[in-house]
């Protein structure tokens, strides 16, 4: 698997760091403080429409990228059904919740309804897995885009749970302790709350021994199983943690827009969040983030510079494809290799005494 | 075959009553009891029959997909945009110069011409790289549906049936027999039957081409070992190139032929491209006869599942290839 080679230096650096949550490499850096200074501070910052409609946005799809990231760049294992999960969890909620659609909501109080679909989400998810594991590499693909597509023709079909192409509408947010937590500023902390716990999850199951058997599983199965792990149980696993975050990033999002609808979980979605994690890279969990801060810029502005340089703006996607095509052909690793290589080659240029 | 029932007399004995109970019902007149049952044979009927040309246009498309896997494990996910690109050619030339054969050329020789410059500029640089190769092909998919979306924009487009095609046929098959005595019969859209039997003859040369001739010699020999085969000498690269202009081109007509008894547009691409995903996985990954059974199971059970089972017919599509999944996830008859 060419795209997660780049991962192998990470594997073995941090046994001794698991020990204590603030050795970890990711605090020895202040340009990681900077940014969690910034992400913090941001709605003084940031006009609400930066806030929902590019930061929350970012870190939501980000989320949903990262669980894709974790199955590539850990487990070897590209499913491009992570979208399908959230989109399901985001279903759920729609379902067990409370929404203008009453002949299908159950109007269950949210801190029953979201515990319910992430569970639910986590299940599913796990289940697709199971059968993707049975398959390899580009078999996976097949498979859970597979399952992506006949989900998503599945909510198109079905009018009885899923309301049909038209979707759940007004679906409710939760409020609680006088505080509505869909207004713009405790939303975006909600976002960014469930992103960091994301990521910090991601990062800590990477070092933790499941996740180094995991890797251990991508990058020689049968030798792992001549050691007597179980292959299949350590792939079926990552698929449920996956899930699990997936299915917290289709909260969110539903919370977001208040409505679901086949639309939402579309092959192209799915196929948006494999763009997110490749442009990014799949090698670190922060990849993801970067990726879906560069796609959602992308999305939201593209249209008017397109437009300025006198073009026609609805080319959006075409400017997507191109850059992910570029993506792919220069750097297997995303943007985040092309900033490694960058950096390296400073290095170099410097004399050599610039840390990696 | 004998090999088959002698391994497992039991799915044999089970597949052999299925085929047995298919053929009564098609042939028999259904007693007044099986119609209160399950509705009228004619529905049965028509049903079968889009089952069955609906599988021939997904062996044309995923005959193409299964070939260029088999023989370069490249998985082509801009397959259903070379379906789609080929649809368009076709409705443009046949409208331009009214000749639907023409567009079946056109959009072959296009459609392949587009394939052999991704081979060559494309996917030869990558080669061995599995995952990459897919990656690529998922970004050329995105840009090939917004290229074809500027050009043909978002409307449906029905390329025309030519006159000599137009019109039902009347088909040797009783659907009912009325109270006089007089048999009726089944009739058919007669397009829908030259495009079966064009799959069919299609299919056929595939297979005597991959089993009696020297060039498929060659393809046989590299979906089987593709580094032995460069070093016995054989020029590999200029089999790639052929294959792959074949598979895209296979595509490109298939994309005229859902053109003419479906329609064209934006979002047609995935719809294939998911088709041929299914059918490949249910009848084994890189194999022609494969792509052949699980075009006919697909296409009958979408079919029958929109008039049976109208809500749940996509799931039962899902539900066969889990089955496979399950039972045999190499697919019904790959060979590994």
């Amino acid at each position: 698997m060419s795209l997660v080679q780049g991962t192998h230096q990470e594997t073995g650096r941090p046994a001794a760091a698991r020990t204590s949550w603030l050795a970890w490499p990711e605090f020895n850096q202040p340009a990681v403080w900077l940014v969690a200074l910034i992400l913090l501070i941001m709605p003084a910052i940031a006009s609400n429409f930066f806030l929902i409609e590019i930061f929350a946005t970012t870190l939501i799809l980000g989320t949903i990228a990262l669980s894709l990231m974790f199955l590539a760049g850990y487990g070897g294992m590209v499913s491009l059904m992570q979208l399908t999960i959230a989109g399901f969890a985001a279903y759920m909620v729609a379902v067990f919740g409370l929404s203008a659609n009453a002949n299908i909501s159950l109007g269950w109080p949210w801190w029953l309804a979201t515990p319910v679909a992430l569970v639910l989400a986590t299940i599913f998810g796990t289940l697709g897995g199971t059968l993707a594991v049975r398959t390899e590499g580009i078999y996976t693909i097949m498979i859970t885009l597979a399952i992506g597509a006949a989900f998503y023709y599945f909510t198109n079909q079905n009018w009885a749970i899923f309301g049909g192409h038209t979707g759940i509408n007004t679906i409710a947010t939760p409020k609680f302790w006088g505080v509505d937590w869909r207004s713009d500023v405790p939303y975006y902390y909600v976002t960014l709350g469930v992103a960091a716990f994301c990521y910090f999850a991601v990062q800590y199951v990477s070092r933790a021994p499941f996740g180094l058997a995991l890797q251990g599983v991508r990058d020689n199965p049968r030798r792992m199983a001549a050691l007597g792990f179980n292959v299949n149980a350590h792939r079926v696993a990552a698929y449920a943690f996956a899930s699990f975050i997936a299915a917290l990033g289709g909260v969110l999002q539903v919370w977001n827009y208040r409505q679901i609808s086949p639309g939402s979980v579309s092959v192209g979605a799915c196929i948006d969040i494999l763009i997110i994690a490749v442009v990014g890279g799949i090698t670190r969990p922060v990849g993801p983030y970067i990726g879906a801060f560069i796609f959602v810029i992308l999305r939201t502005f593209a249209l008017d510079l397109l437009v300025k340089f006198g073009l026609d703006g609805n080319r959006f996607r075409l400017l997507i494809g191109l850059g992910f095509l570029a993506i792919v052909f220069w750097s297997s690793d995303g943007v985040i290799g092309l900033w490694e290589r960058w950096r390296r080659k400073a290095a170099m240029k410097g004399g050599g005494h610039g840390h990696r | 075959m004998t090999r088959f029932i002698e391994r497992h007399p039991a799915w044999a004995l089970i597949l052999l009553i299925a085929v047995a109970v298919m053929l009564w019902l098609i042939l028999a007149v259904w007693p007044p009891g099986l119609e209160e049952a399950i509705g009228r044979k004619r529905v049965f009927l028509n049903a079968v029959f889009n089952g069955i040309t609906l599988g021939s246009l997904y062996f044309l498309v995923a005959s193409g997909f299964t070939l260029i896997f088999g023989l370069m494990r490249n998985v082509n996910l801009a397959h259903g945009s070379l379906y789609l690109f080929g649809g368009y050619i076709g409705y443009a030339i046949s409208t331009w110069t009214g000749s639907w054969v023409l567009g079946f050329i056109v959009a072959f020789l296009g459609v392949a011409l587009l394939g052999v410059v991704l081979q060559i500029v494309v996917f030869r640089r990558m080669e061995g790289q599995d995952l990459r190769q897919t990656m690529v092909t998922i970004g050329l998919s995105i840009v090939f549906a917004d290229l074809m979306l500027w050009v043909f924009g978002g409307d449906f487009y029905q390329i025309q049936t030519p006159n000599w095609l137009v019109g039902p046929i009347e088909l040797p098959l009783v659907t009912a027999v009325k109270s006089s005595g007089e048999a009726v019969y089944l009739r058919y859209p007669m397009v829908r039957l030259v495009i079966f039997v064009a799959a069919v003859v299609i299919g056929i040369a595939m297979w005597l081409a991959l089993n009696r001739t020297r060039v498929g010699m060659m393809v046989r020999a590299g979906v089987d070992d593709r580094d032995m085969l460069a070093a016995t000498g054989v020029p590999i690269q200029l089999v790639f190139v052929a294959v792959f202009a074949l598979g895209a081109g296979l595509a490109g007509v298939a994309g005229v032929v859902g053109g003419t008894f479906q329609s064209l547009s934006p979002g047609e691409d995935t719809r294939f491209l998911l088709a041929s995903l299914v059918v490949v996985i249910v009848g084994g990954m890189g194999s022609i006869p494969g792509a052949a059974l699980g075009a006919l199971i697909i296409g009958l059970a979408e079919q029958l599942g929109s008039v049976y089972i109208p809500t749940y017919a996509i799931v039962v599509t899902f539900l066969i290839m889990v089955l496979v999944l399950a039972l045999r996830p190499q697919g019904l008859l790959a060979r590994r």
